[in-house]
């Protein structure tokens, strides 16, 4: 059995593309996904940015076949993306080996919750949504979409860490020989609750995220869905199938120091960092790249940087952070910047992390900034979240 | 060499006197309503009162069965290697309030504590916090199957030796405008049923509930062990003609067979939609098997079959089954392999493998 377990199939929708194609198209071109809200009415309209998603629900409903008003949108978007990864992992029949699905949400239902919070108690108009809050409905609805029966389904909520989180348990079931095949990600759909609680927390920029620049002003909240398809030896074997990359190693940790913020010297990150590596049996030298969490925020970026520090001395490789292109996806970003890494192993692609200027003045640490070529083996992805979550999955070409 | 998984300690808040790992449902509280609230803990036992007061009443439940599980077992705090927690909706009183606040004050005049508290895994998180635990911490959300989902992430790193104790609970609490609208659905019962005729009620919906279910899990036995976690499955859908097949299937994946098993515990809720999956099992090939449920004496929420899982640890450690849960009457002539089995409204199925220590 090889160390790595195989990624088969990728799929996401985001700010920058409904699709794997535009997301990378977008990267490589510089293309971002920011600007002022135009799907949620909100009194913050002229004071944030977002990332916001294309399509209107309408589009999404008409895409996926569905009544108007019958799904939230965070599981009409996560049933786009986990479709693509299956696709292209071409998957014909769903339940011809043991399949499961692990999906990372935060707001579930939200936005509907929130819409008929009080119509509920006028009429039963849109009852259909009172179980939709609970955020395993999101990925049972998923779940039905792709045809799984029978399965293991679980989902996975710490924050904005979700995803990635998703994405362990999925190797690691696959390494325990519980799944043959697992569907890992993560989906979140913008909404009122998460804008005016990121505003609570004043931690939300009105102009376009610079993760790692001195002069941040906080994140531009996002909102995506990316999934992976993750496969055993055994199903690589059976279909001859392609494989994109492997999930070489991966660890969670938790900071433990305050509900939201990270601690100073980022000690979650960097046992999260270093637990990842050691399931991998990599030492920090051979990280070809960082996909940084880098939100933006005062507080993550100075903690993420000093983890870093700690973790590869000085000799930090090329990082940089992709929210400047998507915002903050929440439990998405996992899933999200998953995609990235792996599109990143194959294209041999740096991403350039975007409005940055002036180097914090705490380090002497710049992000890579250019769209760079480099032949890469390993791709290291960050993701923290609320409540001291700390992740980090590590990519690579090799299993 | 995969290693063994215990169920060294336990906790609980329910709407029992649960709490007090001394005594076994000695008196039974009896209800008759269409909802049920957990007995209130003595929080200041386990909470400083100032930090207790801005405390949603999810962290509060599951820090006072928290800590009662880790003092039992006597193991220190910084002995804990990872936390994990499953529970369907989170500290959901918080979140209800925040949107309540955003729809009343047009987003204005907000403050962060609800917003930071409805954040599913805050009660991980606060606990980990609470300890200093920087181990893994994972938060499981998939309605009725959120604890089971801890209880197998929890135990392929014990087995694997990933990690020595794990904190395992699961935790839900009962607010207002899920009652409320939950009660626009059918999903909760329209009359009072009274404990002891829950599964005569004959009527669609639960009871619902809410409470706080913890345990340790570790890979070795400490004094206090209840019992091996021998085996757990969950399925996201099963339809009714399947289930005695799964069950079977189940049983023969752990080299069982149906006479092996000395007690069923299962989740039945008297919703007449839905218990048909039971009585499947139950009228059927469990027919000759002694018998148990809970749901009575906890309600109904999703991750009530944490409780159930108490309930059939405590049966194993105790050897005896309260009168109070007996479904049947046909006695075990031992109490050694105890098959768990619950679903909500036939979803989210699961079923679990306790044998005694």
């Amino acid at each position: 059995m090889s160390q790595g377990v195989a990624i088969t199939g990728i799929g996401i929708i985001s700010a920058i593309g409904n699709n794997v194609a535009e997301n990378y198209a977008s990267l490589i071109s510089g293309k971002i996904g920011i600007s002022k809200i135009t799907q949620i009415e909100t009194v913050h309209k002229n004071e944030i940015m977002v990332g916001e998603i294309a399509a209107q629900n309408d589009t999404l409903e008409k895409l996926l076949n569905l009544d108007a008003d019958a799904y939230s949108r965070t599981p009409m978007i996560g049933i786009i993306a986990a479709q693509e990864a299956i696709a292209n992992a071409k998957i014909s029949n769903i339940n011809d080996c043991t399949t499961g699905l692990i999906s990372g949400t935060t707001v579930g239902g939200m936005d509907k919750t929130e819409q008929y919070f009080y119509d509920f108690y006028e009429n039963d108009l849109h009852w259909n949504h009172i179980t939709g809050l609970g955020a395993g409905d999101t990925t049972k609805k998923i779940a039905n979409f792709i045809g799984l029966k029978e399965s293991f389904v679980t989902t996975i909520s710490t924050a904005c860490s979700s995803a990635a989180n998703a994405i362990m348990l999925g190797a690691r079931m696959i390494k325990s020989g519980q799944l043959d095949r697992v569907i890992v990600g993560g989906t979140d759909a913008m909404s009122k609750f998460t804008l005016n609680g990121f505003k609570t927390l004043m931690i939300q920029s009105d102009t376009f995220n610079a993760p790692f620049d001195e002069n941040r002003k906080g994140l531009n909240l996002g909102e995506a869905a990316a999934y992976l398809v993750l496969e055993s030896d055994k199903i690589i074997a059976r279909d001859n199938k392609k494989v994109l990359a492997y999930v070489k190693g991966y660890g969670n940790s938790n900071d433990a120091y305050h509900q939201t913020a990270s601690s100073e010297q980022g000690d979650g990150a960097v046992l999260a960092m270093e637990k990842a590596l050691n399931v991998a049996g990599l030492s920090p030298d051979a990280i070809d790249y960082v996909n940084a969490h880098g939100t933006a925020t005062p507080n993550n970026d100075l903690s993420e940087g000093r983890a870093l520090l700690r973790v590869f001395g000085a000799n930090v490789p090329e990082f940089s952070s992709t929210k400047a292109f998507t915002g903050h996806t929440l439990a998405a970003a996992g899933g999200v910047e998953a995609v990235y890494s792996v599109l990143a192993l194959q294209n041999n692609i740096i991403y350039p992390n975007l409005n940055f200027k002036t180097p914090m003045k705490e380090f002497d640490l710049c992000p890579e900034t250019n769209l760079k070529q480099k032949e890469l083996k390993t791709v290291l992805s960050n993701s923290f979240g609320f409540g001291g979550n700390c992740s980090t999955v590590i990519f690579s070409k090799e299993a | 060499m995969k290693k063994s998984v215990y169920i060294n300690s336990v906790g609980s808040v329910s709407p029992q006197n649960t709490l007090d790992n001394s005594v076994f449902l000695d008196e039974i509280v009896n209800y008759e309503d269409t909802t049920l609230a957990v007995i209130s803990p003595n929080y200041k036992e386990f909470i400083p009162p100032a930090a207790a007061r801005r405390m949603a009443k999810g962290i509060k439940m599951s820090t006072a069965s928290a800590k009662t599980a880790l003092s039992e077992a006597q193991i220190e705090e910084s002995a804990v290697d990872a936390i994990i927690v499953g529970t369907g909706l989170g500290c959901i009183g918080d979140s209800e309030k925040f949107i309540k606040d955003i729809i009343d004050n047009d987003e204005q005049y907000l403050t962060p504590t609800r917003f930071i508290q409805s954040s599913h895994n805050t009660v991980a998180g606060q606990i980990a916090l609470g300890m200093g635990c920087k181990g893994h911490n994972f938060t499981y959300v998939h309605s009725s199957s959120s604890f089971e989902s801890s209880l197998l992430d929890a135990k392929m790193q014990l087995e694997e030796n990933e990690a020595k104790h794990i904190l395992v609970g699961g935790v839900d609490e009962l607010v207002d405008h899920h009652e409320n609208t939950h009660r626009f659905i059918g999903h909760i019962k329209k009359t009072p049923v009274h404990t002891n005729a829950l599964l005569t009620s004959k009527s669609k919906g639960a009871v619902f509930s809410e409470g706080a279910n913890f345990f340790l899990l570790s890979n070795e036995k400490t004094n206090s062990v209840y019992s091996q976690l021998i085996a757990l499955k969950t399925f996201n859908t099963i339809a009714l003609e399947r289930i005695e097949s799964l069950a079977t299937d189940f049983l023969s994946e752990n080299n069982l067979s149906i006479k092996d098993i000395d007690l069923i515990v299962m989740g039945n809720n008297g919703d007449i939609e839905f218990d048909a999956y039971y009585d499947e099992l139950s009228n059927n090939i469990f027919k000759e098997t002694p018998q148990a449920y809970y749901k009575h004496l906890s309600g109904e929420f999703d991750t009530a079959s944490a409780f159930g899982f108490w309930l059939a640890n405590k049966i194993l450690k105790n050897q005896n089954i309260p009168k109070a849960v007996q479904m049947n009457s046909i006695q075990p002539e031992k109490l050694q392999t105890i098959l768990l089995y619950n679903q909500y409204r036939g979803e989210n199925q699961s079923f679990v493998l306790l044998k005694g220590c």
